[in-house]
């Protein structure tokens, strides 16, 4: 079984412009359509055997109508040319029963992306099954082999995709761009007297070559699973905490929500109105790059066919930007910034491309000196975010720290602030910044947060 | 076969032959076991936002997913072409897994309905309701959130259908089919007073049509329920931090069973004891007032299924009997590993993905307390009655669930309404903390999904009032 790739293999790009001629015959007035194919295979292995193969090939087509001021999207699998004309039909029929939205429409041509350069976004490496389940295997051996404490495992896993979208409107964009994405990952299992523990470790690139070896990625799993074991409880109190850049990263997610056009314009974001304000300290400055070479969120332009760019989203503590498709920008009265996301099949959304926070010059171990107790967070569970109000209450684990060390593991204790008195009490950001998702952020460390534990 | 399952096989467009061939090519010797999944699901969503409906989709898909087990590995691969063609070479690739040559005698399948009664009758036309239809639904709604109360600034809707239809045929040799039509309607709300933003939401649905929620006008009753909830939330204080009683209103913060011991009870970390609950089989893991079952045979409810997704029909399952672990929840691969019983819970969220041991509807049989006299018996503490959601970690049993509607107990008297905060305990501990069981057993809404490996599956819970003795509340004030 090997991967062939279906890049260039067929012309979708017939199938987008003969949907919309249909459209238009049904008296749409203007139209976009997406298509995104491509191909998986994913190996898991467990306990040094294979556990799961999983090969698939997906194709899927989203269209959008307007008729004047009224819009419906709809998508389907089914691209018999049959199914595709009764698809148009009932598209269209949907739009003509919604409700006018005087703010609809696609963007201006003219803001339509002209150039699709190459941003690395694809490896046309193709791995044999055998291949990744022998890398699989290795990184879950590596596992094992780093310390005795390691008696079980969820498993390791390889996946290898490829894929390809093309966007096509009725102002005559039509553009598209390959990507692939290589991840490989591993879920060791540590045991001792008082209980077992899990954690996990990973890479991922759009890249084969550059994915870290299986080696280094077992290893790094069991060195944050083994640490776990021992963890307690602590008695409730307010602490400085600091979050590791895996956890930190999430506090860029809620930002990322907090800025969509869609939650601002909606009345459902805490940082409404605050565009120009100071949302963070001086030191805190936060880019969102949709063109950074081979990173996980670059795409030469967005879910409208807007070119994407870098652009300053916080800049020295103030809020520089928001996050913004044509649709949310126009409630706003604001030009789009590149942002527009997009499902198949779904009008857009707004959303990250490559968001990461500017690494700060302090080491993270030397982050740790001044803190004479308080919490370093490296796993966070559960949904207790409130995007309207910022209130934030989540489970936690990690370690504590006393005089400055990390003096032993916790588990069943939750962290409780506001995202806005969090962001405004940023106090130290670390010199770690490292890729491993289109969200990235260094250590950061927040003055004080409740911790409830007994 | 009946009526609905040769509509189904006539619109998947493939013969029993083809069927019979293809199991035939995968299920060679090696493998234990063979399934083909065949899924057409039609999706559709309206909704309303600024008091416009200005957005519909619709969706389709439909595909086969091909399946091999053999010893604790599965092959899997998927199409979106139903071609005999497209059949075998993910017949192909599912054998991979077994290292052997293609299998060459077909296996014969025999129709069998799915179950004896059909927990979720309905016609086509109340599932996929006319979209003026929901139109004037979100419509009503929004009007309705907003007589409620003038703070009320932004009501959000969505009515959204799914009808999906299946047919698994398997290497032991029998093809069913069902319908699993599922409804859902959403409403939140924003409530503004000074600068003070908060928000409401409240939904619900099932195995149902547009009937369900026009029934005494059950959806302005949606919409004042997520008014309600904003409008309380404009008065709510911190929440308190540390270790407290809380007692749990009836209905969906029964999500406590789904993530504190739901979870852990699925089959397959049982097999790879992985599971916190891994070895307490037989042992007291609750108090002798807790009785919990998953019943996926519960009519019209979101979380049930006439026949899961490897074709066995859904049941009962005991998990905890008066406090002792009595049950697992399976599927076919799980329970021929470990040597028990399949339960009916082996659920898939669509052809493109793997069946795993999946909940229902997981809910705590009825005690025997009056629910006032329970709120009553706390000095100081939380009385919870809407949840976000919920997370746990299954290996070391640490779970999570956040409150969104939530008050003060101060001398037995509910008091004052608070932020939401989440909630943290440890799984095989915690249910031992529960000392009084209402006899107000409330099954939720129908809202809830379940995420595990990706994957996304309708469920249901249910909980009568109960006391928790302790358990750690991560408010924000001392």
């Amino acid at each position: 079984m090997n991967m062939t790739r279906m890049i260039g293999e067929q012309d979708y790009t017939n199938v987008a412009k003969d949907l919309m001629a249909r459209a238009s015959k049904q008296g749409a007035t203007a139209a976009d359509v997406m298509v995104a194919d491509g191909e998986t295979l994913s190996v898991q292995v467990r306990m040094g055997a294979v556990d799961r193969l999983t090969k698939a090939r997906e194709k899927r087509l989203g269209l959008r109508v307007f008729f004047g001021q009224r819009s419906a999207s709809a998508s389907t699998s089914d691209f018999s040319r049959d199914s595709l004309g009764r698809f148009v039909e009932e598209t269209c029929a949907l739009a003509k029963a919604v409700v006018e939205d005087p703010v609809s429409g696609l963007p201006e041509s003219g803001q339509l992306a002209t150039d699709v350069p190459d941003l690395q976004i694809h490896d046309p490496t193709t791995l044999q099954t055998d291949e990744q389940i022998a890398l699989a295997l290795r990184a879950e051996r590596a596992a094992f082999a780093a310390d005795s404490r390691i008696t079980n495992s969820e498993g390791g896993e390889c996946d290898s995709s490829s894929g390809r979208i093309i966007l096509a409107n009725s102002h005559g964009f039509l553009g598209q761009y390959a990507n692939s994405s290589f991840s490989l990952s591993v879920s060791p299992i540590a045991s001792d007297a008082a209980g077992m523990q899990r954690d996990y470790w990973y890479g991922v690139n759009r890249s084969f070559a550059k994915l870290e070896s299986p080696e280094a990625i077992g290893q790094e799993a069991t060195r944050r699973t083994v640490r776990k074991l021992g963890a307690r409880k602590v008695a409730t109190c307010r602490v400085p905490v600091i979050f590791d850049p895996e956890v930190a990263g999430s506090l860029l997610s809620h930002l990322c929500s907090a800025l969509s056009g869609y939650a601002l314009y909606k009345g459902a974001s805490f940082l409404i109105g605050q565009l120009g304000q100071k949302i963070a300290p001086d030191f805190v400055t936060i880019y969102d790059d949709g063109r950074m070479p081979g990173g996980l969120g670059t795409r030469p332009f967005d879910g409208e066919g807007l070119p994407t760019r870098k652009q300053a989203v916080v800049e020295r503590g103030r809020l520089a930007s928001y996050l913004l498709d044509t649709y949310s920008g126009k409630k706003l009265g604001l030009p789009s910034t590149g942002n527009a996301a997009r499902s198949i099949g779904e009008s857009p959304s707004a959303g990250p491309t490559n968001f990461y926070m500017v690494p700060g010059t302090t080491r993270p171990e030397d982050m740790l000196a001044p803190v004479k107790q308080g919490l370093y967070v490296t796993d966070l569970i559960g949904f207790g975010i409130n995007m309207v109000t910022g209130d934030y209450s989540r489970g936690a684990s990690g370690f504590w720290i006393v005089n400055g060390e990390l003096a032993y593991p916790v588990e069943e204790i939750t962290i409780a602030s506001n995202l806005k008195e969090m962001y405004s009490t940023i106090e130290t950001i670390g010199s770690d910044l490292v890729f491993r998702g289109r969200i990235a952020s260094p250590t950061v460390k927040i003055a004080e947060m409740m911790v409830a534990g007994n | 076969m009946s009526k609905d399952e040769a509509g189904a096989l006539a619109r998947f467009g493939v013969t029993d032959r083809e069927i019979e061939q293809a199991l035939g090519r995968v299920k060679v010797s090696a493998v234990d076991y063979a399934d083909l999944y065949f899924e057409y699901c039609q999706s559709e969503s309206v909704s309303m936002e600024e008091g416009i409906v200005k957005r519909a989709t619709k969706s389709v898909g439909q595909g086969v997913g091909v399946r091999a087990t053999a010893g604790e590995k599965t092959g899997f691969a998927y199409s979106d072409e139903l071609t005999a063609k497209d059949l075998n070479i993910a017949a192909d690739t599912a054998r991979y897994i077994a290292n052997s040559a293609q299998g060459t005698a077909p296996v014969p399948v025999t129709h069998r309905p799915a179950a004896a009664r059909n927990l979720y009758p309905h016609d086509r036309a109340t599932i996929e309701v006319a979209t003026s239809d929901r139109v004037t639904l979100l419509n009503a709604i929004d009007a309705e959130a907003r007589r409620y109360d003038p703070r009320i600034k932004n009501v959000m809707a969505a009515y959204n259908t799914e009808y999906k239809v299946m047919l698994v045929a398997t290497s032991d040799g029998l093809m069913v089919g069902d319908i699993q039509p599922l409804s859902r309607l959403q409403v939140t709300c924003i409530a503004e007073e000074n600068g003070n933003r908060q928000v409401g939401t409240f939904g619900g649905g099932g195995r149902i049509g547009l009937e369900y929620f026009q029934k005494d006008q059950r959806y302005l009753h949606f919409a004042r329920e997520a008014a309600r909830e904003a409008i309380l939330n404009l008065s709510a204080v911190d929440a308190p931090a540390g270790v407290m009683p809380v007692v749990l209103g009836g209905g969906w913060p029964g999500i406590l069973l789904h993530e504190a011991i739901g979870h852990g009870l699925e089959a397959d970390f049982n097999r790879k004891k992985t599971s916190a609950f891994s070895n307490l089989m037989g042992k007291k893991v609750a108090s002798e007032v807790c009785t919990i079952v998953d019943d996926g045979t519960l009519p019209f409810r979101r979380g049930s299924l006439n026949v899961d997704d490897e074709g066995t029909p859904t049941s009962r399952t005991v998990l905890i009997d008066k406090g002792i672990l009595r049950g697992y929840i399976t599927d076919k691969l799980n329970a021929r590993l470990m040597g028990i019983p399949v339960t009916g819970n082996g659920r898939r969220e669509s052809y493109q993905s793997v069946v795993l041991p999946r909940m229902t509807n997981t809910f705590m049989l009825a005690g025997e307390s009056d629910p006032q006299d329970i709120i009553k018996s706390v000095k100081k503490g939380l009385y919870a009655v809407s949840f976000g959601g919920g997370q746990v970690d299954i290996t070391n049993g640490k779970f999570v669930f956040s409150a969104s509607e939530a008050y003060l107990i101060e001398d037995g008297k509910i008091t004052r309404p608070v932020k939401g905060a989440t909630l943290i305990g440890s799984g095989p501990d915690i249910l031992k903390q529960v000392s009084m069981v209402g006899h107000d057993l409330k099954l939720d809404e129908g809202i809830g999904t379940c995420g595990k490996e990706g994957q996304s599956v309708p469920v249901g819970v249910g909980l009568p009032t109960i006391r928790i003795d302790e358990i750690t509340v991560g408010g924000t004030k001392a």
